[in-house]
Order: C-alpha cells, then structure tokens, then sequence
C-alpha cells in the first residue's frame, strides 16, 4: 500500500514540476522572437519557407517584419504569464492537463497567423484558432452554458473564417500568388481588379467576426464562460486581435479604396459605442471587461480605418497598452473571483488589504487604461486624440466617439481597478483567502509593462512600434514617442476624460438604472438574430430528415421510381431512332399466348384479394416464362426455372398462411398514384428492353466460348462449361450465397422471441444466476 | 417478338413495382417475385433472341457463331434465378419473423427507427 502511495505522490511531484516548466516554452520562444528586435528594427524581415502543397502554391512560408514581432512578442509574453498564473487558478482540477495542451496549440496557432506570409497557411492557422478557442470556452463542458458560448463563438467566427477563406481565394487568383509579400508589390493592379469589392467584403467579415466587431459583438461577453486565464489570454490580448492584425497586415494592399477604410471606420465606430455603452450596464467583472475590450477592439478598428500614419501609430501604441493592462486586469479578476468566490462589483470592497499586491497590479493596469501618465495608455490617448485632430474631414464625429470610449474607459478602470480594493471590507471581501503569489505576480508584471512604455517611449517606439507602423504600410521613421507633448489640446482633452469618466463612475449606479430601462431593445438585438437563424437552422433540419428520411419505404420507392422514370424517360424520348420493320416487329401465331398468359397473369397477381390466388399467379408466370426460354433455345435455364419456381410455390403455400391476409392500407387515390407511377416506369423499361433490341450487336465473347468449350473444357453444353468451368468462381460464390442464406432462414426459423422471452430478460436472468451462485458471485470483479 | 416480349417485360416491372408501393409486407413480397421473373426476361431479351438452337455444340455446326444462342446471358440468367430465389426464400422467412414479433403487417408501423418519432 505505501509503495502505491509513494508511485503516486512521484507522479504528483512530476506532474506539479511539468507544470512549472510549462511558461518556459512561450519564454523561450519569445526571447528567440526578441533577438531579431535589432534586425526588424533595421528594415529586414528574416523568412523561412517550407514546400507543403507546391502544387496548390500553397507553402508554409513565414515572414518576421515588424507587426509580425509586435503580436509575437505579445503572445508570448501574455502566454508566459498566463502559464504561470494558471497552476495556481486550477489547482488539482482533474481536466487541468487537457486545458493547458490546448493552451499551447492555440499559442502556437496564433503565432502561426501572425507569421504565416502564405495567406493559405494563415486561414489554416487562424482556423486552429476558432477550434482550440471553442475548446477553451467549453472547458465546464458540464455547464449548458459554457457549451452554448463555445458554438456560438465557434459559428460566429466560423462563418467569418469561411467569409475569409473565399477572400484569400478572391485575393490569390487575382493577384497570382498567395503570398503577401508578394501581393504588397501588385497594389496597383490588385485595387483596379473587378474583384476588388466582393475581396474586400469577404476579408472584412473574416476580420469583423474575429475582432467581435458589431453586430457580431455579443459572441465576446458569452465567452466569458471560460476560465479567466483563457479569457485573459484569448478573449482580450491575443486571439480576438487577430482581425485587427489581418487588417493591418492587409492595409498596405487596400488602404484607400474607400470601401476598405470607410467600413472598418464606421464599423469600429458602432463596436466602440456598444461596447463602451454596454460595459457600464455589467456588475460581473469579467462582463464589465469584455465590454469594454470590444469597445477597444472598435477603437482599433476605427483607427486603422482612419489609416493616416498617427492614427495607425496610435493603434499600435493603444494596441501595446490595451493587451498589457486588460490581461493583467482579467487576471486580477480570476484572482478575486478565485479568493472572494465572486465578481460582483457590487459586493466586493476593500480587498486591498487581504491581497495587495493584486491591488497594486490592478492600480498600475488601471493607471494605463484610464490613460494617466505616465503610463503607457496615456501615450495611446493622447496619439488618438492627435490623429483624430489631424483629420481633414469627420473631426467633430470622431472626435465625439473617441471621447466617449475614452470616457467609458476611465469609468471601467474605477470600476474593476478601483472601487472593489478601497473602503469598507464588505461580506465577501472579508471573507476572501490570501491569494498565491502565483495570482498576482503575472498581473504585477503586466501593469509593470504597460508602465515601461510610457517611461521609456523611446525603446518601445523604435524597436515595437515603428518597425510595426512600417509594415502596415507607412513610413516607420515619423514615429517619435514621447511622454509629455506640453500644454496643448490633446493634454486638455485627456484631463476632460478623466473629469467626466470619474463623473460617471460617482453616477454609476443612477447611470445603470436609466440604461437598463433599455433592456427591451435586446430583444432586436444581433444576438437574437442569432438565436433565431440557429433555431431556424435546427427546425430545417428536423423537418428536412422528416421530409427525406420520414422512414416510409413506400415513400423512398416511389422517389427512386420517380427519378428513374423521368430521367431514363427522359433520355429514351431524346435519344430512341425506331426502325420501320426488322425480326422485332415479327411475331408468330403460337407465341402470342405465352406473353398474354403472363401480362393476365401479372394483373391477377396484383389485383386480387386472395393471398394463395396471387401465390398460384406467380406459379403461372413462373412456368410461363420457363415455356418462353424452351421456346428461344434456353433449355438450361427453363430446367432451372421449372425446378426453382415449384420450389417457390410450395415455400410460398407453407408461408404464406401463417402470414396476414391482403390488407389494404392505402386509400384509392394512393392506390392510383402508385398505379400511375409503376404504369409509367413499367412502360420506361418496355423503351429500354426495345432500345437495347435496337442497338444490339453480335457479343464479341461468345466466339471465345464456341471456340473454347469442347477443346478446352471437354464440353457440348456452352452455358454448363460457363458456369462450372470458365466462370466458376461465380458459381462458387453463388452457392456461399445460398448456403448464408440458408443459415439465416435457418437462425430465424430457430430464433425464439415474444415478449416475455426478450434477448435482456434473457441476460438478466443469466446475471440473476450468477448472483444465486457463491462460487460464480466470488469471481465477479 | 421483341415487341411483345418488351410490353411483357414492361407489364411485368410495372406490376412489381406497383406491389412494391403497398404498405401490406405480404404485397411487397409478392412484388419481389414479379420484380425477379420481370429481370429474368428482361435480360433473357436484351441478351438476343433465337428461335430453337440450344446453345449445344454438335459435330456439323461446330465453329460457327450465328447458329446458336448466346450462352453468356442464359449463364448469367441462371445464376440469377438461383440467387432470386435464396432471396425469396430469406426474405419470406424474415417477414414471417418480423410479423410474428412486432404484430404489424403495415409499413408505416414500422418506420419508427430512422427519425426516432
């Protein structure tokens, strides 16, 4: 017993040891990533290719430049912390194994999106995105909610990735090459192309899913029903960038067309007031954060759209500070939840004193994104202001709506970041545990990062951000980064944010209230659309297997009859050349009775009532049809006929009085459709016999069996020497097939079942006497 | 006589085909048997008909072709008159089975395991 105790504890040990090496592989990865910093810097963009379908031109080519380093460098980082964070957040939880596997492949998925150069290895990865991310959100696979979020995560951005798939597709065709830095040098000739628009929808509904951009936000906030590592790495710093990422990397090739910028404008516009409206109506930490990320993820897009090279420099500097302080703040929030066994704001106070370090980290992360200096979001904030100033046309609206979300993120940051660390200790707070340093160094170490960029702006400018602002597509020198640009409007506009984001925050729950007397605008809500087209969906289905598989053989028959007449007919009709006499056309005297004797019989068969009249039918055209092959020089086969039918008729007279009688079930209008359709395929097949006729030529194999038979054989009888002799292995299978048929009749003859005597009352029986034996009981397991 | 044995043919599919429609078990069955003798001079008449000479070699019309019936589809006739009737007979045998213990000669009773309702 104790040597299985220690085995035991051994693997413990080993398995624990496992899981804290685990951040080291993003680490080692992302120092890799970061020793080409200089080179990146330097305007080279180091590649590697692999040949994979050549000829498809599809390889796996990656390419480093300078926006591929910035989202690798975050993915890693974020994926360290979230790797050493994790072990803590799961304890010994028993499918913890299985969580951190898909962890890893979504890493590696998305770092293949963010480096891949062939745009088919790109989809590919992405793809690997949606999988390992439904995975992810539906790790409480016991939860029906948990499940429903990850479909629905995984159909929304499905449906975008199949909407992208179709782009690339549009995209290599026209320019000649899947590869993208290929297609950057055919800008020209791409942006005349007739596919042009039809390119750019696709790609954007790629990009517009998988960045949750309006109105296919509301996957995001229900994918809050994962884990809070797998939303703070996934659903706020990595994965849901990716559709920003694909713009950026694609604006090189679109910007300008006015359709690619106005969309991502307008559509980023919508997401960032949604998000930012919708994120004050939440009081789950984790709900407030996803709003607001995909009021950030607007933000993004809008700036990108507005495509001037401040705007795009303060998508990327924003984009830095975003990842930073919304990872750490997802983080601190799985720590409460993980302490104080909740994430209601309104329930939780004080806690900077159970953990303040957690406290500090949520501080600094706040810092950032309420954009105070000298943090590194209020660099992003002052840049947005900047660019949105710049413009020449649309200021006022921009303006408004960038305010707006800013706004929302201050009254967030005092929120999450603030209100549940100060005051009085409330129930939960008090009686929340001490959290493992595990829980609050990753967020400490994020809202360290975030604060670093704003100290040292110059290091993150030149080796993150201008190398990335080049790679989208504009001149990488202009960017210079500074903390403090003086007294001007930016500056002013910040400090009105703050003002009013804090007026908010003191309104809160006044604000809530007046919001939630809109709740009834939900119900014509995006994600009703989607309830409705799932339901629509699943009822189609039903009534579609109902329809095409209702069970009924009848109903099957008839289809099948139906497709044969009308396309057989069809062609028979199109293609049959009748000649005006021949042997086909000659009939003699005596051999009319025989086919009247079957024709009369056939309809007996089928029109009486009797079951042994229809059984003597049958026997009629048995014989008659052995008389027609007597009369065509087929003696072999009118012995075989005679044999088998009286065989058939005595089986059929044993059965069939033991079966029911003729029962009609059908009503005669049944009755005279299915006449109709038998009369119709009836008469196609009397076309194909007479066709056949028409086109008959002499068989090139008999001459071999003439020739052959005696000589090779010994045999006068051609069709006997075929069957025993040059085709026997036919016969040879013929005769298994009788012989399992024979079994079969033979096992159900034997087969004894009613109803008292099933197969299961059977076995339990059988168990019951196991039971009843001791001897038997013992060597039960 | 290929007209009239083509209108045979032709009767006989259409017969077979209509009993195969019925919902009654008993009348399908009967429907396969029409269906098998319907094949078997179906393809007994594409094969070419010739009036009288067995396909039996004898000393004087050895050799040559066009005195004979084709032996290949009367072999391959054969065969399926044989095999038609192992799946008569397994197929009168099931339903007596199927009958006896689900108590339900009518199709439509029976249709309950591809939608589950």
């Amino acid at each position: 017993m104790s040597n299985d105790h220690d085995t035991h504890r051994t693997q413990d040990q080993a398995t624990q040891a496992a899981e804290r090496m685990l951040p080291l592989v993003p680490l080692g990865i992302g120092i890799a990533l970061a020793s080409f910093a200089a080179t990146v810097a330097a305007g080279n963009a180091p590649s590697l290719q692999l040949p994979w379908v050549p000829s498809l031109g599809v390889q796996l080519s990656f390419q480093l430049d300078g926006l591929s380093l910035l989202f690798g460098l975050l993915i890693c980082g974020i994926g360290a912390l979230v790797l050493v964070y994790a072990p803590a957040y799961f304890g010994d939880h028993p499918d913890r194994h299985r969580l951190y596997a898909w962890l890893i492949l979504f890493m590696g998925a998305m770092l293949g999106v963010v480096l891949a150069d062939n745009l088919i290895t790109l989809f590919v990865f992405w793809e690997l995105t949606s999988v390992s991310s439904y995975m992810l959100i539906g790790f409480k696979h016991e939860s029906q909610k948990s499940r429903e979020a990850a479909l629905q995560a995984l159909l929304v951005t499905g449906i975008g990735g199949l909407a992208l798939l179709a782009g690339i597709l549009l995209l290599g065709h026209a320019g000649g090459s899947y590869e993208l830095s290929e297609l950057i040098t055919k800008r020209q000739a791409l942006q005349n192309h007739p596919w042009l628009i039809p390119t750019i929808v696709l790609i954007l509904l790629g990009a517009f899913t998988k960045s949750a951009q309006f109105p296919f936000h509301f996957w995001l906030p229900n994918a809050m029903a994962a884990p809070t590592p797998v939303s703070a790495f996934l659903h706020s710093a990595t994965m849901v960038k990716a559709g920003v990422y694909l713009v950026a990397r694609l604006s090189p090739i679109f910007s300008g067309v006015p359709i690619w910028d106005d969309s991502s404008v307008v559509d980023g516009s919508l997401t960032a007031l949604t998000g930012g409206l919708l994120a004050l109506q939440q009081t789950d930490l984790k709900r407030i954060l996803a709003f607001s990320t995909v009021s950030a993820l607007g933000m993004l897009m809008l700036l990108l759209g507005l495509g001037t090279p401040t705007a795009v420099q303060a998508a990327m500097v924003f984009l830095i500070g975003h990842a930073c302080y919304k990872g750490a703040l997802f983080l601190v929030a799985g720590t409460i939840d993980h302490c104080a066994a909740t994430r209601d704001v309104r329930k939780l106070s004080g806690l900077a004193r159970m953990m303040p370090l957690a406290a500090v980290a949520a501080a600094l992360a706040g810092l950032s994104q309420a954009g105070i200096p000298p943090a590194g979001g209020f660099l992003a904030k002052e840049l947005i202001y900047e660019s949105a100033l710049k413009l020449t046309t649309w200021v006022v609206p921009v303006l408004v709506l960038v305010f707006f979300a800013n706004t929302s993120f201050v009254a967030v940051t005092a929120l999450v970041a603030v209100r549940p660390f100060f005051g009085q200790p409330s129930q939960a707070s008090a009686s929340a545990h001490r959290a493992h340093w595990r829980l609050t160094m990753p967020p400490l170490l994020l809202g360290i990062a975030g604060l670093a960029i704003g100290l040292w702006p110059q290091t993150a400018g030149l080796f993150l951000v201008a190398p990335a602002v080049a790679a989208a597509g504009h001149a990488g020198d202009d960017v210079y980064l500074k903390l403090w640009h003086g007294f001007n409007l930016p500056l002013l506009l910040s400090i009105a944010t703050l003002a009013t984001g804090y007026v908010a925050f003191a309104r809160w729950p006044k604000l809530r209230a007046q919001q939630l007397r809109l709740r009834w605008l939900y119900h014509w809500g995006p994600e009703t659309g989607y309830a409705t087209a799932l339901q629509g969906l699943r009822s189609t289905a039903t009534w579609q297997t109902k329809m095409l598989q209702n069970g009924s053989l009848p109903v099957y028959l008839s289809v099948v009859l139906l497709a044969f007449t009308a396309l057989v007919g069809w062609e028979l009709v199109d293609h049959i050349d009748i000649p005006q006499s021949g042997p086909w056309l000659e009939v003699r005297p005596y051999e009319v009775c025989i086919p009247l004797l079957i024709i009369a019989a056939a309809a007996m068969a089928v029109s009486t009532d009797s079951r042994l009249a229809a059984v003597c039918a049958l026997g009629v055209i048995g014989f008659s049809v052995a008389m027609l092959f007597v009369m065509f020089g087929a003696p072999d086969l009118a012995m075989t006929q005679l044999a088998i039918e009286t065989l058939t008729v005595i089986l059929f007279v044993f059965v069939i009085y033991r079966l029911p009688r003729f029962t009609i079930f059908s009503n005669r209008i049944a009755r005279l459709r299915d006449a109709a359709l038998a009369v119709a395929a009836g008469g196609v097949m009397t076309a194909v016999v007479l066709a056949a006729t028409f086109a008959h030529t002499p068989s090139r194999v008999t001459p071999f069996f003439i020739e052959h038979s005696l000589e090779s054989a010994k045999g006068r009888n051609m069709v006997n020497v075929i069957l025993v002799d040059f085709r026997a292995l036919d016969t040879l299978g013929e005769i298994v097939v009788l012989a399992i048929a024979a079994l079969g009749i033979l096992a159900l003859l034997r087969l004894r079942i009613d109803a008292s005597d099933s197969e299961e009352s059977g076995e339990r029986r059988q168990a019951e006497q196991y039971e009843r034996s001791p001897r038997a009981s013992r060597s039960l397991p | 006589m290929e007209l009239l044995l083509a209108i045979t043919v032709g009767a006989l599919y259409a017969a077979g085909f209509y009993m195969i429609l019925r919902r009654s078990l008993v009348k399908v069955i009967i429907g396969l048997a029409l269906l098998g003798h319907a094949a078997h001079l179906f393809l007994f008449t594409v094969g070419g008909l010739t009036r009288g000479s067995a396909p039996l070699l004898t000393g004087e019309t050895a050799g040559r072709v066009e005195s004979y019936a084709d032996p290949l589809p009367q072999a391959l006739i054969l065969t399926a008159i044989v095999i038609g009737f192992g799946v008569q007979a397994f197929a009168l045998v099931l339903f007596k089975r199927v009958y006896q213990t689900i108590g339900t000669d009518d199709l439509d009773q029976l249709k309950a395991t591809d939608t589950g309702s």
